[in-house]
């Protein structure tokens, strides 16, 4: 019943969509220039799901809730077994469906707070999670200004789970596996100054069908995942006060401040240690007592609690 | 007859000594001991629990609040309370006041303990603990994190205070030798000690940085290391004042003379610095304010919760520690003192978990098995300590071989003191 549902959304979507079509971006090969990324067009998704099928199918998650049957009723965020999640707004435009999943920020927030690496940007773009080396402290969880990166709170070995673009398969030369599956072509894969030119072409070709406002081409510093919309992204749930800069730069100046402070203290500790040092007086006070004598001489270089 | 024993003599042997000290002293059905005990063994159930089964099955924690009680009190708390060693080593060892002497050691072994336990604490936080020494052993440095160098201040300076300690340890194993060695190592720790905790005090709160947009705006501000030192300077002078009036009744018969005279000019000393670093830090809150043009937050429920914290548990205080130490009124001062870390206290978990995420429709509250696990890591910590200063020369007076010390703990000490039998 369902299945017959999905299918019937997917036949309606193709059978509206493709028609408009422009032709899509062409996906690049892996060696070439600039990271990996995918454009989002919301303009085009009817909410089907077949993305969070497919990501569940691929990863070997369990299938996603479709309890409330295609109405959409609740909002159901990403969590730690499903990586991706499509939700409904009811906007100035009618409705329309957001996919959700990691950004893939240029510089995260996320790998920058991680202390053992185990949160990694890869040079091809997709941020990855490395189960050898995370020690679960959930720091990529407070930082990540879009509370991507979820935790096995229920398991003795937790691990962090989040979207990862399918870098397995983009090894494998693969598309991600939503992109692949989405039948309406929501979704475009390829290099990111790519798909910002074919934002930019979408918005000024069709002005009347898209806000002119790439979301993640300046947020947080520049995201891998990139949408165009109809409908200004503050009615659709996006964090729209986000930093243009990329969040690590907030801990730069700390992390410069280091090294200085490291140098600096001990130095001027020493200097003010000296000119406090009354030696002379002690000397006079302190008259070597008993047979430990030296020990004296051992206290006035070294001192002790 | 003596309540407290003595440090050790060249002729007892070594085994017999540790197997006569290890023995518990005093009464053992106290109600301190009861209540302490039943916390430690609840917390040990819960965590079996946590271990076996994940942290949901005991913590209220969630994708939304990853950091829940555990981090916010025990260890930004715990931490900002322990600040009171390097404070006072830096006042003894560095600016040479001497005043401040007789209480450096109770006061490094607090500090130690409170990084031993609360810190550790850290380890019941983490999902995957049997890895926490990746970013030690150097196969994965992920040097862009603050928590890595918070990672490897919390190991430092354990080991830093442990260094300062160290001495006191000799003197209890009657080890003369060794003590000299280690006294000797004294000023280069404490120098390496404040080095790292002026940087892991304010990288407590530079962890927090990254989480511009999920903290209110009135607790952001990029002043938020800043603010965590200057607060745990004075969040370390008051568990001093607080901590030190306690355990100096508590444990009477270890107070050296002294350490007993000067008792309170120490307190009405401290509380005269703490008073003063509080009205810096109060100029910090002010120019983070018009800095931050963040005058439009004062109105509504959190201004008003931010209020509670800035007048009335750090201006407030403030005006309490300074007049007491005018007036040399103890009881102000105390009042002031515990006020202080309430203060101090609100201001962290503020941060962590109430300012955080203030507009999530549901918000973190800790479980009562999160509470009694904290409980037990604060009982775990008074035992250990309330062992060492029953054993210990750590209040004064010391062994009377150890008298090549430059200011002892207790220059009035009578020689007989190691010969009690």
């Amino acid at each position: 019943m369902e299945f017959n549902r999905r299918s019937l959304f997917k036949l309606a979507g193709v059978a509206g969509g493709t028609a408009l079509l422009p032709e899509k971006a062409e996906a690049t090969t892996r060696d070439a220039g600039g990271d990996d990324a995918i454009l989002i067009d919301l303009t085009r998704c009817v909410g089907c799901r077949t993305c969070e099928e497919s990501c569940a199918e691929a990863h070997g998650l369990p299938d996603p809730d479709w309890s409330d049957d295609f109405s959409y009723e609740s909002f159901r965020p990403t969590t730690e077994t499903q990586w991706t999640a499509v939700n409904r707004y009811e906007t100035s435009k009618g409705e329309v469906f957001v996919k959700r999943q990691c950004m893939h920020c240029l510089q995260p927030a996320c790998s920058a707070a991680c202390l053992t690496k185990a949160m990694y940007k890869t040079e091809e773009g997709p941020v990855i999670w490395r189960e050898s080396k995370c020690m679960g402290c959930r720091f990529c969880m407070v930082s990540c200004p879009f509370d991507v990166p979820k935790f096995e709170y229920n398991s003795a070995v937790p691990k962090i789970q989040k979207c990862r673009m399918c870098f397995e398969r983009l090894e494998k030369g693969q598309l991600p596996v939503c992109v692949e599956n989405c039948p309406n072509e929501a979704l475009t894969f390829g290099k990111r100054d790519d798909l910002l030119r074919e934002a930019r072409k979408r918005i000024v070709e069709n002005p009347d069908d898209y806000v002119d406002h790439i979301y993640g081409e300046h947020e947080a510093g520049g995201t891998g995942v990139l949408y165009i919309s109809a409908v200004p992204f503050d009615e659709l749930g996006f964090r729209t006060d986000l930093d243009a800069e990329a969040y690590p730069e907030l801990t730069r100046d700390f992390l410069t401040a280091v090294p200085m402070v490291l140098v600096a203290w001990p130095a001027m500790m020493l200097a003010m240690r000296r000119a406090g040092d009354h030696s002379d007086e002690e000397e006079a006070r302190e008259a070597p007592r008993g047979e430990l004598a030296a020990d004296v001489v051992g206290a006035r270089i070294g001192k002790e609690v | 007859m003596r309540a407290m024993s003595e440090a050790r003599r060249p002729s007892d042997g070594l085994w017999a000594f540790l197997r006569r000290e290890l023995r518990p002293k005093g009464k053992l059905i106290t109600p301190f001991n009861v209540i302490t005990l039943a916390l430690m063994l609840s917390g040990a159930v819960i965590l079996f629990f946590r271990f076996t089964r994940g942290l949901g099955a005991v913590t209220n924690l969630s994708q939304d609040f990853p950091w829940g009680l555990w981090i916010g009190f025990d260890v930004m708390t715990g931490v900002a309370f322990a600040g009171g060693a390097y404070v006072l080593t830096f006042m003894v060892y560095i600016l040479r006041i001497e005043k401040y002497h007789p209480i450096v050691r109770v006061t490094v072994l607090n500090g130690f303990l409170a990084y031993v336990f609360y810190a550790g604490a850290l380890l019941l936080d983490l999902g995957r603990p049997w890895n926490v020494v990746n970013p030690i052993i150097g196969n994965s440095f992920g040097l862009s994190s603050v928590l890595f160098l918070v990672a490897w201040h919390f190991m430092l300076y354990m080991m830093a205070e442990l260094v300062e300690f160290s001495p006191a340890v000799a003197e209890w194993l009657g080890w003369k030798r060794i003590r000299k060695v280690l006294a000797g190592l004294t000023v280069g720790t404490v120098i390496l000690g404040v080095t790292l905790s002026t940087l892991h005090q304010s990288a407590l709160g530079a962890l927090y940085l990254m989480a511009k947009p999920k903290i209110h705006p009135l607790w952001y501000s990029e002043f938020i290391p800043i603010l965590f030192f200057v607060s745990s300077i004075f969040a370390g002078l008051s568990m001093v004042i607080f901590e030190g009036s306690i355990s100096h009744k508590v444990f009477q018969t270890r107070v050296g003379k002294h350490l007993a005279k000067s008792h309170d000019d120490i307190l009405i000393g401290l509380a005269r610095i703490a008073g003063g670093v509080m009205f810096v830090y109060l100029f910090f809150e002010v120019l983070k304010l018009i800095h931050g043009q963040k005058w439009q937050y004062l109105h509504g429920p959190w201004a008003a919760w931010y209020a509670l914290e800035i007048v009335g548990l750090v201006a407030l205080p403030m005006v309490l520690l300074i007049t007491g130490s005018r007036r040399r009124d103890l009881t102000m001062i105390k009042t002031g003192a515990v006020l202080t870390l309430l203060g101090v206290l609100l201001n962290r978990l503020n941060i962590s978990v109430i300012a955080f995420k203030w507009y999530a429709p549901v918000h973190y509250v800790p479980t009562l098995m999160e509470v009694v696990v904290t409980g037990a890591v604060i009982s775990a910590e008074l035992w250990v300590f309330r062992w060492v200063v029953n054993r210990m020369p750590v209040m004064g007076p010391d062994p009377d071989w150890a008298e090549d010390r430059a200011v002892s703990t207790d220059a009035a000490a009578p020689a007989g003191a190691g010969t009690g039998s």
